[in-house]
């Protein structure tokens, strides 16, 4: 933390400041925290990419800023938002305010977030009537207008049509301009382009990049494969059993990466994402173990059990935070700690 | 007989074969008269060679599970044939399928979906065994172990739920299931899509490694064409309803003849450009 503070002043004030956000959810087996000691500071505009497998804390992170968590988690820390309020102490008439306003969600499965009995029109509408001021007429106007600048050609037609009748493509689009109608400071993306093609998983970042530059709004891109933030985010945060164990720009995370789990992961993208494979009978490379080996209660670092580059003391002790190049901090004993 | 019997030879080289498959999914209109009508396949000739992985790729809505649920028997296509094993089996009835469909198997994306959860793991891979009465008694179990083992989940979990294994486990334990009877032809639909990419690999690299054991047929459909690039031998590319290409993998993916097969291709690589660039060092 206090490495985060001495370069503080170098930056613009955060839009949100994230301290010591430990995360528990009470679980019959093991009460292991989904979010340990999480510090993380987003300016405002800028695009960071979070990179995890299934289990990494990704999601509980969103949800935390969200203020979604089941009310059963135990939550300590802080999430500093404009630097004024702490998102962790404020209460739901509050939140009302903020979520959907200030920070929107764009989730997985946008036909699943879109009620089937409603025009997307009407949908995208029920967002600002919620958040804005001013009568039936302006709401249209201001929906036609965020529908026009997600390059719908076709405006009339989307907005009076209801979900099952939109492709998958134009659905997602659909539920962008409902993240982005109110002109929010903070998007979170919960992998928003899981299990799209290629095709339309391009025209979605696309649209996400030039929204960006439009509104100013800050983007959490959460999501399982680097190949997609590559391009397109300006700094990439790597999760792997609720630390941040690598945060950098994404030109020397990508160039370099510090953390052994990242370097894996851009490995295999690697090697899987060459069409032409020389020979299709051997072997896929991985990363050996799975996230469920991972004992949470170890004293040593947490990805000790599956890494390649481990030593004597990994087991012994959990690594700290450095940060061997300006802005590019790692949780890895073999870059000095 | 005799140009049945000629058929026969010509397709020995394949496993599964169809000829001019087509399938329309009827839906009454709402408030009004007639029916709106989807030609989920229309004339599908596909080939599906003995022992090798083909993969049947498109984007979505463009027939291909629909495909898959003919494939397995699962759906009835509306004209057209489905030779497999040098039968013609599109016609037949229920009585005559069942002994077939232990050979054919499928595995679908959504694990936690498609295991039931009241079962444990080891109840799972058993039904399909208990039903086709392969095993009975003390051998049942010893049987289940022994694919869970085989699939790389650790005979202790035999006793938990499907919902208390990740993802990936999950996705172990409906392969387990589906190569219980000793089938030839396996169908992923979409099998690792939705796992991370490590995950990923290491089922790719169990089915891979089965293929080998249990000598078996793949067809594995998959919206990423990376993906397929890495494993498959045979490449049929869906668009609309129809195999618009298809062919051996490096032949399709070197010199792709149909516009769609080329701009699914050319998105995949401004992805894997862009992120070539970003290693090297600038920004794209």
């Amino acid at each position: 933390m206090s490495m985060l503070s001495a370069i503080a002043p170098f930056r613009p004030p955060p839009l949100l400041r994230i301290r010591g956000l430990t995360v528990k959810y009470p679980c019959d087996r093991y009460s292991a925290p989904a979010l340990q000691g999480i510090d993380l500071d987003i300016a405002p505009g800028e695009i960071v990419g979070i990179l995890g497998e299934s289990g990494s804390g990704k999601s509980t992170l969103a949800l935390s800023i969200l203020g979604l968590l089941p009310p059963n988690a135990s939550v300590e820390g802080s999430i500093v938002f404009q630097n004024n309020e702490d998102l962790l102490q404020i209460d739901e008439p509050r939140w009302k305010t903020i979520r959907g306003a200030k920070i929107a969600l764009i989730g997985q499965e946008p036909g699943l977030c879109l009620s089937p009995v409603m025009s997307v029109g009407d949908q995208i509408a029920e967002v600002l009537r919620a958040h804005r001021p001013g009568g039936r007429k302006l709401r249209e106007v201001e929906c036609e207008a965020i529908l026009t600048d997600l390059r719908f050609s076709d405006v009339d037609r989307i907005s009076k049509a209801y979900p099952h009748q939109l492709s998958g493509g134009e659905l997602h689009r659909v539920a962008i301009a409902q993240a982005l109608v109110c002109q929010p400071d903070l998007v979170i993306a919960d992998e928003a382009t899981r299990s799209l093609d290629v095709a339309v998983q391009a025209e979605i970042l696309n649209v996400l990049g030039q929204m960006k530059r439009r509104f100013r709004s800050a983007l959490i891109f959460i999501t399982h494969d680097p190949t997609v933030l590559a391009g397109f985010a300006d700094r990439v945060i790597t999760m792997y059993a609720g630390h941040i164990v690598e945060d950098g720009p994404v030109s020397s995370v990508f160039r370099q990466p510090l953390h052994p789990y990242t370097e894996g992961l851009l490995q295999l993208v690697r090697a899987h994402r060459q069409p032409e494979s020389p020979d299709p009978q051997r072997l896929l490379p991985v990363i050996r173990g799975s996230s469920t080996d991972v004992d949470r209660s170890t004293a040593g670092c947490v990805f000790e059990p599956r890494c390649c580059a481990r030593t004597a003391i990994c087991r012994e002790e959990s690594p700290k935070e450095v940060m061997p190049e300006p802005g590019h901090r790692v949780r890895c004993f073999n870059h000095g700690n | 007989m005799g140009t049945e019997q000629g058929a026969k030879r010509a397709i020995k080289p394949a496993l599964v074969r169809t000829r001019a498959l087509c399938k329309q999914y009827g839906q009454h209109r709402l408030f009004s008269r007639g029916k709106f009508t989807v030609n989920a396949l229309v004339d599908v000739d596909l080939e599906i060679p003995f022992g090798g992985v083909t993969a049947l790729v498109g984007e979505s809505g463009s027939g291909k599970s629909t495909l898959a649920l003919c494939l397995g028997m699962l759906e009835k296509p509306d004209r057209g044939e489905i030779w497999f094993e040098g039968s013609e089996i599109s016609r037949w009835g229920a009585r005559k399928l069942a002994p077939l469909r232990s050979k054919i198997q499928m595995v679908f994306q959504d694990s936690a979906g498609a295991l039931n959860p009241s079962f444990t793991a080891a109840e799972i891979i058993e039904e399909p065994l208990e039903i086709q009465r392969r095993e009975t008694g003390r051998r049942l179990r010893a049987r289940a172990c022994e694919l869970m083992e085989e699939v790389g989940l650790s005979p202790e979990w035999a006793k938990r739920s499907p919902l208390a294994l990740s993802g990936g486990q999950r996705q172990r334990l409906a392969i387990a299931r589906a190569i219980a009877l000793r089938p030839t032809f396996l169908i992923l639909d979409e099998s690792v899509s939705g796992l991370d990419l490590s995950t990923q690999a290491q089922i790719l690299n169990l089915l891979l490694n089965l293929r080998a054991t249990h000598s078996l047929t793949y067809l594995l459909i998959s919206h990423d064409l990376s993906l397929v690039g890495q494993i498959a031998d045979f490449v049929a590319v869906m668009h609309q309803g129809r195999i618009v290409e298809q062919g051996p993998r490096q032949q399709v993916f070197a010199s792709p003849q149909h516009a769609h097969t080329r701009e699914l291709l050319g998105s995949v690589r401004i992805l894997e450009s862009a992120f070539r660039a970003a290693q090297a060092g600038g920004r794209s």
